[in-house]
């Protein structure tokens, strides 16, 4: 499990019950892989260069600027997407949408397939995002999609991510986006 | 009093020196006590700077509730407070625990029925407060005595069970467990269960590390929700009941939900087993083809058993659960390899263990499991018991 979706009509088995664990400290998950964190950097940057219409799915803890940290990672986010030519769709909301979503601005971790399916998504990042909504919807995203999800974690990670990096902080996204360019110009992008 | 003003980066509110829980269970030097259950419960609490405590007096664990009440009046735990009934008690923790704070609570018997709805609703908004179930049976008839049987109701509900055997268990798991259960990863209630009476009013040797060291506190933004903070968004709008909203949900959440909770329980494994060095303990005969599968005070018992029949010869082993969610099932193959007959003997007349024992190993593992000997409603399980419930069946089956 933790492979590229879809897998079933229910988020059923997850990729723990696969077998599948956050990788530990200092290291990345890649699929069922435990990796070093630059291998799956570099990954995760072919993967959004070169998906169709790659998109970051900002959350809550970067899209509010209540201390320091989330508004420099805010400002790093910005420059991730020029640099991934990635579109940005926001989940600034935990709250089911009444009565409908509007998929083409905004995706919502009770229906994050919808947003999905309407922009054709085929590779996201899920940054920001509180640690058990992101779990959620990874789970959906995975059993009703074939989107390539990544995960780029404050924490721990997630396993249900097809990529997972862990105890991201702004310099790790410095880290980040310095290898994105140089993924992007080695694919003449 | 003191307050919550009062904490600096070393110390906590009432003076203890802050430190880790690898430090208060592995490193800190210990002194030897003589305490029951409940005293030695005081004594963790107030070795892990508790936010909040809720209570509601319930046979056995009234001593232990009142005594954490003590802590408040002597400035160990932050705020406490007697709930309506059960019901209330529960709900009055989850708001406390949404609120950022490290809560702990106890209870026993029909007092978890009558708080049932709130224990799957604790896991499925992720609070990682802990409950101490002094387990003592469920009516009807009314028994006050040592049972489990309300244990059996609780392994559904998403949250984490640990079943400490002795006062020094319940001492240690009770800090391990805030510690396990807040990591963000995990976040979901821990139940620590101990058998009534045999282990909260009997008093027993237990060794302390000095009181003047407390847990760092619960750090509530690492929480894989967020805290209920009015002063700060996005917790502020982001964490009203989701279930008030369900028909808007599609099945699809409901389902991942769900299974996000359980993968929670499943996450604590690696905690667990570094913080209780290992989730199965096994004493005796390692070599034995008689096990007993235990928890708590029928392990006690088991060990007992285990003596006796090394005295006449008979090799046997004891296999003791720490952890009953997670269920320890790689654990409890490799312990039981080589072993022709497994013993789970219980405080109870459903057999919740051997239930979870034969759906462990269903298909895993050619060992015969026998449920009992059971006991109930106040019963001992004394060590003759268990020898004739091993003799009786190798005798019957002509082994």
């Amino acid at each position: 499990m933790a492979n590229q979706g879809p897998a079933y009509y229910s988020p059923y088995p997850t990729a723990l019950y696969e077998g599948v664990l956050t990788p530990p400290e200092g290291k990345a998950l890649l699929l069922e892989e435990v990796v070093e964190e630059e291998i799956a950097m570099r990954e995760i940057a072919k993967q959004m260069l070169t998906k169709e219409n790659a998109t970051i799915f900002p959350g809550p803890q970067v899209l509010y600027g209540y201390n320091e940290e989330a508004k420099k990672k805010a400002t790093l986010i910005k420059e991730m997407a020029e640099v991934l030519n990635a579109k940005m769709i926001p989940m600034y909301d935990y709250r089911p949408k009444y009565p409908k979503i509007d998929a083409e601005v905004e995706i919502n971790p009770n229906h994050p397939n919808l947003t999905i399916w309407h922009n054709n998504i085929k590779a996201a990042i899920f940054i920001g995002v509180h640690c058990h909504y992101a779990n959620v919807a990874l789970k959906m995203v995975r059993c009703e999609t074939d989107c390539y999800t990544i995960a780029i974690c404050g924490l721990s990670g997630h396993e249900d991510a097809m990529a997972t990096l862990r105890d991201q902080h702004s310099s790790e996204l410095e880290k980040f986006i310095k290898i994105a360019r140089e993924v992007k110009a080695e694919l003449k992008l | 009093m003191a307050s919550i003003k009062d904490m600096t980066d070393t110390h906590n509110w009432s003076g203890q020196k802050l430190v880790t829980a690898d430090h208060m269970l592995f490193e800190a030097p210990r002194e030897k006590h003589f305490m029951t259950g409940s005293e030695v419960l005081k004594e963790a609490v107030k070795r892990c700077t508790v936010d909040a405590s809720v209570s509601y007096p319930i046979t056995p664990q009234s001593e232990a509730a009142h005594l954490i009440g003590e802590l408040w009046a002597e400035g160990y735990v932050g705020t406490y407070f007697r709930g309506e009934n059960e019901f209330g008690v529960m709900s009055e923790v989850a708001g406390c625990a949404m609120a950022g704070a490290r809560t702990i609570t106890t209870t026993s018997g029909p007092g978890t029925l009558r708080a049932m709805e709130n224990f799957p609703q604790w896991s499925g908004t992720r609070i990682p407060c802990q409950l101490i179930l002094m387990a003592r049976g469920i009516n009807s008839p009314l028994t006050i005595q040592p049972d489990n049987l309300e244990v059996t109701f609780m392994l559904e509900t998403g949250c984490q069970i640990w079943y400490a055997e002795n006062v020094q268990e319940l001492f240690d798991m009770t800090i391990a467990a805030f510690i396990v259960a807040e990591k963000p990863d995990v976040h979901v209630p821990i139940v620590t269960v101990v058998d009534g009476f045999f282990v909260s009013h009997t008093r027993e040797s237990v060794m302390l590390p000095a009181d003047d060291i407390a847990l760092f506190p619960y750090e509530p933004y690492k929480s894989p929700l967020p805290p209920i903070d009015s002063e700060t968004p996005p917790g502020r709008f982001l964490r009203d009941p989701f279930v008030m909203k369900s028909n808007y949900i599609s099945y699809a959440t409901h389902a991942s939900w769900q299974w996000e909770v359980r993968s929670a329980v499943e996450r604590s494994r690696r905690y667990a087993e570094h913080f209780l060095k290992g989730l199965v303990h096994i004493t005796g005969d390692l070599d034995a083809d008689i096990a007993f599968v235990t928890c708590g005070t029928a392990a006690h018992q088991a060990k007992e058993g285990q003596r006796e029949l090394a005295k006449l010869g008979v090799k046997s082993k004891v296999i003791k659960l720490r952890t009953i969610r997670p269920f320890p099932t790689k654990e409890l193959l490799a312990a039981l390899e080589g072993v022709k007959h497994a013993f789970v003997p219980e405080f109870n007349v459903v057999g919740w263990l051997e239930k979870e024992v034969r759906t462990a190993l269903y298909g895993k593992s050619d060992t015969e499991i026998i449920g009992g000997p059971r006991v109930a409603g106040g019963m001992s399980l004394p060590a003759e018991a268990i020898l004739k419930e091993v003799f009786e069946h190798i005798n019957v089956e002509g082994k």
